[in-house]
């Protein structure tokens, strides 16, 4: 008993790492401009289909290990945030002074542009890849819970960009700027802040963290295909509604809450799939509606 | 469509009692059979598997003089595989070239458009592939020469129980989708027959869709069962053994015919090693049957028979075989001559149950060094 706990609790730090990298791109692209961007899951496939590239540029030359995993995800990252930052340029930009609803829809499209645009190309196509090994797999037992270097490397991974990304927000003037334009985009303007720039640099930093989660994603459930972002993006945008959306340590809060509730689901009612966790958003909506750490603000005219 | 389709299958009756009649009296010199499959649209590599094989029993039958000294005439029409179409070609084969007996169709969505034309003209059928338990449901006529997909969950049961030695289970299944759930569904009902109550010791489904199986693979595995029983598509099966084996699994897994794709071993890797499931047929098979067809079939056609020829030639060979003990062409005769079925085909020793569903054997493929092995064949 104490094993599959210790087994659980493991499934459930690696699930919710994943799930806290894409909801982390969800909540501060909301937090800025106040776009809920459903693409954003795509910007996670493109990740996972970039670092399957990569793999097959660079494997014949760097072999198998982790300096080509470190190079794969260095290039996701960077994948993700260019599918991001073009999205922002060419489908965002043009609306961002239009009504609200005009972006939602046009996130959708982009999002269904993507999917689809992915299937129909030749190279990549619309069936699954297995994805490679790009690091040999190696197991240890510990309290009795099998854990390979790949569980290690998502923690880490997430540990690492989620820390990253906190001191970046709290502690640079980038940071600072960002929570403004959060705050004000209209007194962040006056303040001499490049409001356009710093919006560009959110879509950056959330295509990476989804890029990075692709590539994780890819090495622990190695089977990818276009639409392998519908449902973790969901997932994630759930969580990040869950910690409360635009706020940052919620969307790591959410991330996990809503892998322990799957972890339950699945272990407990698992024919009836992801009922727990639809039934926490619809709780969350109608009880806390700004989410677990999200502040009430009133409508800005 | 619909109202289209029930007015063609009126017309039949009232063109079909009418014309029958007339031929009847008149005793001809050859029996009509009529074929059914699509060689063109998006199952055409389905069809032609299935006309060939049509072809080659008629031909065989011919050759060993027909049926009671009569010859016997294929006449083949392609359904296209749209039930429109079906529906058309259906009525035309009954009408214009008053076939005795119909031998298809391969998509269960267009045997569905079918038989009804064939019930309300008092005309047999059977269906080769179409494995939805509605068709036969469709009436007393209508009868199918594969067996219903649930049916592999039962003989997956038996495989594990009887030839593994396994005496704990566990099945994990996609809860989204019928094909997964009704195999599992099957495979516990019969495994805790064989092994009694509790000897399934855990009944697991997941999200369509999704990727993690580790909480559900974490709890089945703290039950410690002897197999773990996977009736999943390929993609899925593939993932889920990883994971399995990841946990710590080394036991054998089964699976449905859902496993039969090359890409199982793709994504699978080392992990499905030790994976067996169930198919209707192998071309390896040993039984001189088997053996004796696949030689006739790859010289005349120049490519090893696949499940779809198999299960043509099988549902052919069935239908002559009625009309031979029936004596007679009328469709009652030959319908329950077809019920009294006790015969063996390439897939097996075929009777049938009170659905019109064959009662057969299934074979058993291993997983080993990532090729297709077959394994055993198990009776029911």
């Amino acid at each position: 008993m104490g094993s599959t706990l210790a087994q659980q609790i493991i499934n459930v730090l690696q699930l919710g790492s994943i799930y806290a990298l894409i909801a982390l791109g969800y909540t501060m692209v909301y937090g800025i401009v106040r776009l809920i961007n459903f693409a954003h899951g795509d910007f996670f496939m493109v990740g996972a289909y970039v670092a399957y590239a990569v793999f097959y540029a660079f494997n014949a030359y760097i072999g198998a290990g982790s300096p080509l995993a470190f190079l794969a995800l260095a290039i996701a990252m960077i994948g993700g945030a260019a599918i991001a930052m073009l999205s922002n340029q060419l489908a965002y930009k043009p609306l961002r002074y239009k009504p609200k609803l005009s972006s939602l829809v046009t996130a959708i499209g982009v999002s269904m542009f993507l999917e689809y645009f992915f299937s129909a190309f030749p190279l990549i196509g619309p069936s699954q890849r297995g994805f490679p090994e790009i690091l040999p797999k190696q197991m240890y037992t510990i309290f009795g819970a099998e854990i390979s270097n790949y569980v290690i490397l998502d923690l880490a991974v997430a540990a690492t960009l989620m820390v990253g990304l906190t001191f970046l927000i709290q502690k640079t003037s980038l940071g600072r700027a960002m929570r403004a334009v959060s705050q004000d985009k209209d007194a962040a303007k006056l303040m001499g802040i490049n409001v356009e720039s710093i919006i560009t640099a959110t879509f950056l930093i959330g295509g990476a963290f989804a890029g990075a989660a692709g590539l994780l994603a890819g090495l622990t459930y190695p089977r990818i295909q276009p639409y392998m972002g519908i449902l973790p993006g969901l997932k994630a945008f759930i969580a990040a509604v869950v910690g409360g959306i635009g706020n940052v340590p919620g969307a790591m809060l959410g991330a996990y809450i809503l892998a322990l509730a799957d972890n339950i689901n699945d272990t407990y009612i698992s024919q009836f799939s992801n009922l727990l966790a639809f039934l926490i958003l619809i709780a969350i909506l109608l009880i806390r509606p700004t989410g677990i750490l999200g502040e009430k603000t009133a409508d800005k005219i | 469509m619909k109202a289209y389709t029930k007015f063609v299958a009126i017309g039949a009756i009232a063109l079909g009692l009418g014309i029958g009649m007339a031929a009847c009296s008149s005793g001809p010199k050859e029996i009509v059979i009529g074929g059914v499959g699509p060689v063109t649209g998006e199952a055409a590599t389905f069809g032609v598997s299935t006309k060939n094989a049509y072809e080659m029993a008629i031909a065989e039958w011919n050759a060993n003089k027909g049926i009671n000294g009569k010859q016997l005439k294929l006449v083949f029409a392609d359904d296209k595989g749209d039930p429109t179409e079906g529906a058309t070609v259906y009525t035309k084969l009954i009408q214009q070239d008053k076939v005795v007996a119909i031998v298809g169709t391969v998509m269960s969505k267009v045997s569905l458009a079918g038989a009804p034309i064939c019930q309300s003209s008092g005309i047999p059928m059977i269906s080769p592939t179409s494995t939805n338990p509605k068709v036969t449901e469709v009436g007393d006529f209508i009868f199918r020469a594969c067996f219903i997909d649930p049916f592999q969950g039962t003989v997956g049961a038996q495989f594990a129980f009887n030839d593994l030695g396994a005496k704990k289970a566990a099945a994990l299944f996609d809860s989204g989708n019928d094909y997964a759930k009704g195999l599992s569904e099957f495979f516990k009902a019969k495994f805790e027959e064989l092994g009694g109550a509790g000897s399934v010791v855990a009944f697991e489904g997941h999200a369509s869709g999704t990727t993690d199986f580790k909480a559900q693979l974490t709890k089945i595995l703290a039950a410690k069962p002897d197999v773990l029983y996977v009736s999943d598509y390929y993609q899925d099966v593939a993932l889920i053994a990883k994971q399995a084996r990841e946990l710590g699994f080394k036991g054998p897994m089964v699976g449905g015919d859902g496993w039969d794709s090359p890409d199982l071993v793709k994504i699978g890797g080392a992990a499905v090693e030790n994976g067996f499931f169930t198919n209707h047929y192998s071309a390896e098979d040993t039984r001189p049957i088997v053996q004796d067809f696949v030689k006739k079939y790859t010289a005349k056609y120049g490519a090893a028979p696949d499940a779809l020829a198999t299960l043509g030639y099988d549902a052919m060979t069935l239908m002559l075989d009625a009309i031979k003990r029936a004596g007679k062409t009328d469709g009652k005769s030959i319908r329950d001559a077809l019920k009294a079925a006790d015969l063996a085909v390439v897939s097996g020793q075929v009777k049938f149950d009170a659905s019109r569903n064959p009662v057969k054997s299934a074979v058993i493929i291993e997983i080993k060094d990532g090729k297709q092995v077959y394994k055993t064949t198990v009776n029911p």
